[in-house]
């Protein structure tokens, strides 16, 4: 890019900042795009699962919902609350929203595609996502409001201990690669699945677990949505906020999403890497990268309309009893397994491909299952069948 | 207070058309209250429901009145509850719309001059649409849905109602 622009006759600094506005104003239209899309498609797939339909009248099977929503919160009132403190109160979503939108500069899109390789990648990706607990905390304390005040108080009781045992467990893949890189990690994998990070020893997998169920609780997923959680808190810390900060909150729970299916995707499945046969097709690339983060969205959005949501102490314990020892056991573990299979290459990758057929077994059972419910879901409310039992 | 809302004098053809564009985008995303005090209200959680699904045409619910536009008022306003119904629609954000779902919130309904009910919750807020049925079933409800989302489209926005 820099390069492109000096060869047209611009001096070396402005070609640098130009390409760098450039840049972030591509990121940051990709980043709004998929936070709408996200919100569009896990209330279509919420309606799925309630045997519904969801939103379905505005554009094609109701594509542009998203924009018909962000239109609208754009243009509504801009409350702010009586005894508000109202400077942090309009501060507040941006620190959310930068929180989210700072991980993007070590996105790795794809073999390649990546905004700044930085060499700490992985550790700023965990210190940037910190953000959002201050924009959290803010909202709630300057809301003026019990609600916002209790969940605000939750999210960062929340995000703060389950940052513990996602950064333990991500210690794991940094053992294996031997770097904190994201474009290094993602090289360190490759394209056949049981030379994913995930499969690599059974340790592998016990992070990935725990680094699952953490960043779940990070993102405010279900089952940990208690920040937000309708039934106690009205609406948690977003309570008293109305048209564009709403929007900008709603926007980065949802971008939020995106950056945990791109983390899983990049450090435990594989990233965007191709055969050796394709190497070099970036858009291919790029497009692999986004099928797999798109299965990991799908299983996201089907846990939390499947799984009701936890209480406080039931977080807390399961936090710092379960998770956080378990991290530490993996962490140790890899440890050991690497000093005693160092020499025998051979041995690491037969134990890859045998974690990778149970995988599949356990998948196929599932599915089994799971195939059952979905064909009864499947029959109309009003035919004859439905009414058998 | 910053909005856009009927702010405008002037009638021309770019506010005209954005006019169109914009109230557009609002009527197909009418998110609504969770609010309901009777057996209206079991009417209106079976319109959420998958036989009647309000979210198809972009209504989602909301707890909270700050993001929500429309107040659907489901059931019987006692002369309590009236209080709070007037400070729960001053919380909501402009533009702002009230469905009057029943014939209780109509006029009072079944419960009409009773010491302690409100004969009509248009005693104490706008009402944008009545829907009469005692309780209405969910296709009454998904029609007033519908006619609000066509007065919705008539609206100026930018520009001074007349």
């Amino acid at each position: 890019m820099d390069a492109t622009l000096i060869s047209i006759g611009l001096d070396p600094l402005t070609a640098k900042i130009t390409s760098m506005v450039i840049i972030s104003v591509i990121v940051l239209l990709a980043f709004v795009t998929i936070g709408g899309i996200l919100t569009l498609v896990e209330r279509r797939i919420s309606g799925f699962m309630q045997s519904r339909l969801g939103p379905n009248r505005v554009g094609p099977q109701g594509a542009l919902q998203w924009v018909a929503d962000g239109v609208k919160l754009i243009l509504k009132e801009d409350l702010i609350p009586e005894g508000a403190d109202r400077k942090l109160f309009r501060i507040a979503p941006y620190f959310c929203l930068v929180g989210i939108f700072g991980t993007m500069v070590v996105f790795p899109w794809g073999k390649g595609v990546i905004v700044a390789d930085l060499n700490v990648g992985l550790f700023y990706f965990i210190s940037i996502t910190a953000l959002v607990v201050f924009g959290v905390l803010m909202a709630g304390w300057s809301s003026n409001n019990k609600w916002s005040l209790l969940g605000g108080m939750r999210a960062a009781a929340q995000i703060v201990s389950y940052e513990i045992p996602v950064g333990m467990s991500l210690l794991v893949p940094i053992l294996i690669s031997g770097t904190l890189s994201m474009g290094g990690i993602m090289a360190s994998q490759g394209w056949l699945p049981w030379e994913w990070m995930v499969f690599k020893s059974p340790f592998a997998v016990l992070s990935f677990i725990i680094f699952f169920i953490g960043s779940l609780a990070e993102a405010n997923r279900t089952p940990f949505d208690l920040p937000e959680a309708e039934s106690e808190l009205v609406s948690g810390y977003c309570t008293e906020y109305s048209g564009f900060r709403y929007a900008v909150f709603f926007l980065s729970e949802w971008a939020n999403l995106f950056v945990l299916g791109g983390l899983t995707t990049s450090v435990f499945l594989g990233g965007g890497n191709l055969p050796g046969a394709l190497e070099g097709f970036t858009i291919l690339s790029v497009l692999v990268y986004l099928a797999k983060v798109a299965v990991v969205i799908f299983v996201v959005i089907w846990l939390r309309w499947t799984l009701p949501r936890f209480r406080i102490d039931q977080l807390m314990s399961l936090s710092w009893k379960y998770l956080l020892p378990g991290a530490f056991i993996a962490f140790l573990g890899q440890a050991a397994y690497m000093l005693l299979t160092q020499h025998t290459p051979i041995v690491q990758s037969i134990i890859a491909v045998l974690m990778f057929l149970v995988f599949v077994f356990v998948l196929i059972r599932f599915g089994l299952k799971v195939r059952v419910s979905i064909n009864e879901q499947r029959i109309p409310v009003n035919s004859p069948a439905s009414n058998v039992s | 207070m910053k909005t856009l809302y009927n702010k405008f004098e002037s009638d021309n053809i770019v506010l005209t058309s954005l006019d169109h564009l914009v109230n557009l985008a609002r009527a197909n995303s009418m998110w609504y209250l969770l609010f309901s005090t009777a057996c209206c209200g079991i009417e209106l959680m079976q319109t959420g429901g998958p036989r009647g699904d309000l979210e198809r045409f972009g209504s989602a619910p909301r707890a909270v009145p700050r993001t929500a536009d429309l107040m659907l008022v489901a059931g019987t306003i006692t002369l309590k509850m009236a209080e709070r119904v007037k400070i729960l629609y001053e919380q909501m954000a402009e533009p702002r719309y009230v469905i009057s779902m029943g014939s209780c919130a109509n006029s009072g309904g079944l419960f009409q001059s009773a010491y302690s009910v409100l004969d009509g919750v248009d005693r104490v807020i706008p009402v944008d649409i009545y829907l009469p049925g005692c309780p209405p079933r969910p296709e009454a409800l998904l029609s007033a849905l519908i006619d609000l989302q066509k007065k919705v489209k008539k609206e100026p926005y930018f520009r001074k109602k007349k």
